[in-house]
């Protein structure tokens, strides 16, 4: 099927732009009406929304959706904007995809642009006093000096909507109300595993409602990427998830070899999928040492970092970094493999396999700890399409989302191994995805890693990087779900836009959906299983 | 068999030679007041950097190592560096009950702790209740830790209070049928006759299958007694950051924590009393030789390498174990151990009644 032809059916003023991907431009006022049908659609089912990037295009304001069907695996990009750039107004999507609802609510905060018919129309990452959308492009930093004075928290939200008559009216919806015992779960939290605020409100021990504020990291590195050039924007990455920094930057290199059509060594693409995957043990260590200090099991703990660290000498011993890596670059990577590289991780993979044994023994088959995971924070199959919710989550909950098989880069068509999916969609399921991928990575490395091709590390590339006009997507599977890198380009040594595509994001939004009923103790079992991490989230 | 009471009427001899009887008893009561305190603050240190080295070796860490020798000072350092430190007093706190929890809590503790008994002869609350004053003392302690997170003006602190009163009080009921359960098979109240009715063989050996029940039994409830893992829902970290005590800071939180210690230690010193014999020797009846060599080794030995038997395996357990969810916790002590002790009790009083028991 054609999916130009039939988005020309529904909206016949669309127009196509080929640079890089497919992007249908479409009126403001069809839009809601063609993302509908798109979704609903028997034969084209878009029901998964890949990402909802806010633009400035410079006399106009808009949005651009990454559309993909779970169905069929294709593809759309949309784009629509709005002239007025003072009262920008575009309909909401939140009610097609629930994760539009978060996302809409970030293109609110940075860009001013207002939904209509979105419930929930506030800042979620600055201050509610903040003066003006810094990533319009006649933002003026000057006016938002260093505020003294505590931020209020409003109880009370905006919603623009529209009437059947063509009206628009401001109405007030309230978040919580004046009985409610709120609590203020972060952002000094310690399960929150870093700076993440969740307002929830209780009735004795069991959650009512949450509310995530997020921002509290936020470094406006979207923001900083349009000065920065090309090289320059590839140090930011790893300050993103910064357990899956390999993949991150693996994901934003990939774009822009794409964008400007580099052909990458054999060798290095071997060293960068090696390197993924030891990323991503490495964060499913640290994501079971977490879940179980969350839980109270304080040695088991320690045995994930003990581990963790054997990794984290490979990594330093090539990259010269522990967290921060900064290994990939454009055209390669930052320097070859060290010479015990091989010998290493091929010890760690051997000694690995025998200690996750210890791992279940003192914790998967823990009769408490069973009890506090199984059927808790159940997520349905719908409602994780529905919110984006890829990575671990996702495929607990039955969606088989995994990047490295639906669009395979690096060298996973070469290798063979298992996509780890579970049913149940509750806390245990999202532990066990985690633990069996330790065992698929260390699958994939063991094909690899005997078999790394001689050759160059790097290709020589231009000191200045330009990427032709476009519009350029890229996505990996990162640690922890699928991480997207949009860059829009006018031709310019560094990016007109830059979006990164979070994965932690429809995880927040998800957080209310999925604790609704439970106790406190579950809402920690819950975040600890949904394992986001909030720098990359803020961004 | 050393007898300490040899001591104690020496020295109410030498007293009252010189004095009235009445300062006699007063300052003997002054210095049992000072000797306990002293033993307590002791025992609470030796507890906790117990409880360093154990967690340090379950964990693959070492632990303590850097202040003396295998890190023996820690804690006296620690110990130094909380009394010093500022006392915090909160706005909108109600003053008078935030400052006078911690002493509830450490009263109670020490209550309960005047009712153990080291050695033959050594022991300062002994009556024929001693059971029940026990149970009372023990739980006395929850309205301190009530009151903490009340007068604490804290919406966290007052979560923990309120699962603290839930969970002690629900616990309690299991500590108290499961020592019945020894209190019908001895048919005593008074711990002194309770070890003494464990001279021809400890009651865990005596009373077989009911008596290893309630032991089990005693342990878990009395771990959840004192708020520890996989019991400490009150102060759990990861939730409610630090509980109840979130709020204090110096001494006033060392009280907490100190009280925290000492109640494991109680809980540990009561199942080695009531099950294992306390400091009675290991006797076995018919086999005397034996039984005079065990009568060499000095009773508080005894009681000391029982209680920190039990300690070990309490924290042993604390590390190992997640954390149970509120109902859960509750869910287990009503639906599963208040029906099992119930039952065991019956149990007992059958063994009594038909003679069964060893």
């Amino acid at each position: 099927m054609d999916i130009k032809n039939r988005i020309l059916e529904i909206v016949p003023e669309a127009e196509f732009s080929e640079n890089g991907s497919l992007v249908a431009i479409v009126p403001s006022s069809n839009l809601y009406t063609l993302a509908k049908r798109l979704k609903n659609d028997e034969d084209t089912s878009f029901d998964y929304l890949l990402s909802l990037t806010g633009m400035d295009f410079g006399d106009s304001l808009g949005v651009i959706y990454h559309l993909e069907s779970t169905k069929y695996g294709h593809m759309i990009v949309l784009q629509t904007s709005t002239n007025d750039k003072d009262k920008p107004e575009l309909y909401s999507v939140s009610d097609i995809w629930k994760g539009a609802n978060i996302n809409e609510r970030e293109a609110y905060d940075f860009f001013g642009i207002r939904f209509i018919n979105h419930p929930d129309m506030r800042r979620i990452f600055l201050r509610d006093d903040w003066v003006g959308f810094p990533l319009r492009k006649d933002y003026n930093d000057e006016l938002n000096p260093l505020r003294m004075t505590n931020e209020v928290t409003e109880d009370m939200t905006q919603e623009l909507t529209l009437d059947k008559d063509g009206t628009f009216t401001n109405k007030e919806n309230i978040i919580f109300d004046d009985q409610e015992y709120v609590i203020n779960i972060g952002p000094q939290h310690p399960a929150t595993h870093g700076v993440l605020r969740f307002r929830t409100s209780l009735q004795g021990e069991t959650i009512k409602k949450i509310e995530p504020y997020c921002g509290y990291i936020h470094r406006g590195i979207e923001k900083m990427c349009e000065s920065l050039t090309y090289p320059q924007t590839l140090a930011l990455t790893d300050r993103l998830d910064y357990l899956s920094c390999h993949q991150s930057r693996h994901a934003l290199c990939m774009c822009i070899e794409k964008a400007i059509g580099v052909e990458i060594p054999e060798r290095v693409q071997y060293i960068r999928t090696i390197m993924d995957e030891l990323q991503r043990i490495d964060s499913h260590l640290l994501f079971y040492s977490c879940l179980c200090m969350d839980l109270g099991a304080l040695t088991a703990f320690f045995y994930g970092f003990r581990d963790r660290e054997k990794i984290l000498d490979i990594f330093e011993n090539t990259t010269g970094g522990r967290l921060i890596q900064n290994y990939n670059v454009i055209g390669g990577v930052q320097a070859d493999l060290h010479p015990n590289f091989v010998k290493d991780v091929k010890e760690f993979s051997s000694y690995m396999r025998k200690i996750l044994k210890e791992y279940h023994d003192i914790f998967t088959g823990n009769i408490i700890a069973q009890q506090r995971l199984k059927d808790v924070g159940v997520l349905s199959r719908e409602d994780a399409i529905s919110f984006g919710a890829t990575g671990g989550t996702g495929r607990a909950s039955g969606w088989a989302c995994d990047t490295r098989k639906r669009k395979p880069y690096g060298v996973y068509d070469k290798v063979s191994f298992k996509e780890i999916v579970y049913n149940e969609g509750d806390s245990f399921a999202r532990y066990m995805v985690r633990m069996d991928e330790i065992v698929e990575s260390l699958n994939i490395i063991d094909q690899l890693i005997d078999n790394i091709p001689e050759g160059e590390y790097q290709v020589k590339m231009k000191p200045i990087i330009r990427i032709p006009e476009g519009k350029y997507f890229a996505s990996v599977e990162s640690s922890r779900g699928e991480f997207g890198v949009f860059i829009d380009s006018r031709g310019d040594k560094s990016p007109y836009r830059m979006k990164f595509r979070a994965t932690g994001l429809p995880l927040v939004a998800a957080v209310d959906t999925i604790t609704s009923g439970g106790k406190i103790a579950d809402l920690i079992a819950i975040g600890g299983t949904l394992d986001y991490i909030i720098p990359e989230i803020d961004r | 068999m050393f007898d300490f009471s040899i001591v104690s009427s020496w020295i109410h001899n030498l007293l009252t030679g010189v004095m009235p009887e009445f300062w006699a008893i007063f300052l003997e009561c002054l210095a049992i007041g000072i000797g306990i305190l002293l033993f307590y603050a002791v025992l609470a240190i030796i507890l906790i950097y117990m409880e360093r080295k154990v967690c340090g070796f379950f964990q693959c860490r070492i632990g303590p190592d850097r202040v003396g020798k295998f890190g023996i000072f820690q804690l006296f350092a620690d110990v130094i560096k909380m009394l010093i430190k500022e006392i915090i007093s909160l706005k909108n706190s109600d003053k008078f009950l935030y400052a006078l929890a911690p002493f509830i809590v450490i009263i109670a503790s020490i209550l309960a702790f005047s009712t153990i008994q080291i050695n033959k002869g050594m022991e300062i609350i002994d009556f024929n209740v001693g059971i029940v004053f026990y149970m009372a003392a023990t739980s006395l302690g929850v309205l301190g830790i009530l009151l903490a997170g009340w007068s604490s003006n804290s919406k966290f602190t007052m979560i923990s209070a309120m699962r603290s009163g839930a969970q002690i009080i629900s616990y309690e009921l299991s500590v108290g049928l499961s020592l019945l359960t020894v209190v019908v098979f001895t048919g005593t109240l008074q711990f002194s006759e309770i070890i003494q009715s464990q001279a021809d063989g400890w009651l865990i050996f005596k009373g077989h299958i009911p008596v290893w029940i309630a032991f089990i039994i005693y342990l878990i409830a009395g771990n959840a007694e004192t708020n520890r893992g996989p019991f400490d829902l009150p102060e759990a970290e990861s939730e409610l950051t630090a509980g109840y005590h979130t709020e204090y800071s110096g001494m006033h939180f060392g009280f907490f924590y100190l009280s925290e210690y000492l109640n494991l230690f109680i809980v540990a010193a009561i199942a080695a009393t009531v099950f294992l014999g306390g400091w009675m020797p290991l006797h076995i009846s018919g086999l005397d030789g034996f039984n005079a060599i065990m009568d060499y080794i000095p009773g508080f030995i005894w009681f000391f390498g029982k209680a920190f038997f039990v300690v070990f395996l309490l924290m042993w357990i604390r590390w190992t174990f997640p954390r149970l969810r509120i109902d859960q916790l509750l869910k287990l002590e009503w639906k599963i151990l208040v029906p099992i002790g119930l039952f065991n009790l019956a149990l007992m009083i059958l063994v009594v009644v038909f003679k069964l028991h060893f």
